[in-house]
């Protein structure tokens, strides 16, 4: 493993991280971050969707779409691959594996309209990366995701307590919340190996 | 006519699908940095929209309610090429600037949303003024996002100087932080105009009990429910 795949991890992970520089899943992200235990699991899901889902459209872009020169297919294509996908994910957890399945809930059939599954699988296209550097970006982003939703969720339970003003209960002290670990996670800009 | 009418003031101000219902909040988010690319995004989006009501709406006898969320996403995801296509063509410099986030408009929940609780529901014509008045609703709500953050992270609107030339321009505004900070704002204020219309209705009709709606502090409702995440438990 040398540096260049360590940094696209950290890269995807700290520096770019999906909800809070790049606003990618911020539905689930505002949505799902009221409860810790929730917040885990999606992540959790998260994780495991991502990362499969950006090695199979890795390997649909390069075997199925680059050769017929149907680039502009991409958008459809990846969003029923991912469709298709999180449905499969689905099932097979159900049957072989129930405790998961039960742990995950309503969160994985969510994942689909989460757009950071359809970003990410873009993005690598974009970025030219091989198989490799696809599922490697794909699970540094996830791991981004997981890291920025449990901390909000530890933030929103303290914020439970507080007495806020009226007019910003709710999605506004939420964001206010997110806008100052947007900043903090700014500090990540200077990390490079 | 009337309804037609309804229906864009809906999709405007009482349910605008960014600042009360909450939707589509990724782009909103991320291409507001300055409010020309507030109106591209939603004007791409309109466009999105108001075709995909129009197409769901003529096909909903046709589609088999099983597979209706698949054959949406095809209808949707079909559509946003089309956009790319001709952004791509006709505007290169709106889509330098949108970048990424024009595909994402497939995963938009506004459009998928639209099309659940209203398109397959009422006739074509209907639909498409819904779409109108979402999409401008959409596209009013990031051009003023973005024009704040515009104007207080580069001292512009529009790309003109409107700020004098002493202001030194709060760059945070047009970098990720400012995103959340202008919309938790924006939605705050509005939450303070509803709470203040809120409060004059009850002084001059009375309690109605409906606590849904009611952002006031009220002895009837339980302490406790005023806390978000209190409800869930």
């Amino acid at each position: 493993m040398n540096n260049s795949l360590i940094m696209i991890i950290v890269a995807s992970a700290l520096i770019n991280n999906v909800v809070l520089n790049q606003f990618l899943g911020i539905c689930s992200f505002l949505g799902v971050s009221k409860q810790m235990k929730a917040s885990a699991s999606l992540g959790v899901a998260v994780i495991f969707v991502i990362t499969i889902a950006s090695a199979v459209a890795s390997l649909m872009y390069d075997f199925v779409l680059k050769p017929l020169g149907m680039d502009f297919m991409k958008t459809i294509i990846f969003i029923l691959v991912i469709a298709a996908l999180v449905q499969i994910v689905e099932m097979f957890l159900k049957k072989k594996s129930p405790a998961v399945y039960e742990a995950l809930g309503i969160y994985l059939p969510l994942i689909t309209t989460n757009c950071a599954v359809l970003g990410v699988a873009l993005t690598n296209v974009q970025n030219g990366y091989n198989f490799i550097e696809c599922v490697l970006s794909g699970f540094g982003t996830a791991v981004g995701y997981t890291i920025a939703i449990v901390l909000l969720a530890g933030i929103r339970s303290r914020m439970n307590e507080k007495d806020i003003p009226a007019p910003l209960r709710g999605a506004p002290i939420v964001m206010i919340a997110a806008a100052l670990m947007s900043i903090a996670f700014m500090g990540f800009g200077g990390l490079s190996f | 006519m009337k309804k037609c009418l309804e229906r864009l003031y809906n999709g405007l101000l009482k349910e605008n699908p960014v600042l009360v219902l909450m939707l589509g909040m990724c782009p909103a988010l991320a291409v507001s940095t300055r409010a020309l690319n507030g109106i591209g995004m939603g004007l791409s989006t309109l466009a999105v929209l108001v075709l995909s009501n129009l197409v769901i709406s003529c096909l909903r006898k046709v589609i088999p309610d099983q597979v209706r969320l698949p054959a949406y996403i095809v209808i949707v995801a079909s559509l946003v090429t089309v956009t790319e296509l001709l952004i791509k063509a006709y505007l290169p410099s709106l889509y330098d600037a949108l970048g990424l986030y024009i595909p994402l408009i497939v995963v938009n929940c506004i459009i998928l949303g639209r099309a659940e609780a209203y398109a397959n529901k009422h006739t074509p014509l209907l639909s498409v003024m819904d779409g109108i008045g979402m999409g401008l609703g959409f596209t009013v709500a990031l051009t003023l996002a973005g024009a704040l953050r515009e104007l207080l992270g580069n001292g512009t609107i529009f790309g003109a100087q409107v700020m004098p030339a002493s202001y030194e321009p709060m760059t945070i505004f047009i970098q990720p932080p400012g995103a959340f900070m202008i919309f938790a704002l924006i939605i705050a204020i509005m939450n303070a105009i509803g709470i203040k219309t809120r409060q004059r209705q009850l002084v001059e009709n009375g309690c109605d009990g409906n606590c849904a709606l009611c952002a006031t502090a009220c002895e009837k409702k339980n302490p406790a429910e005023k806390k978000e995440g209190g409800a869930e438990k």
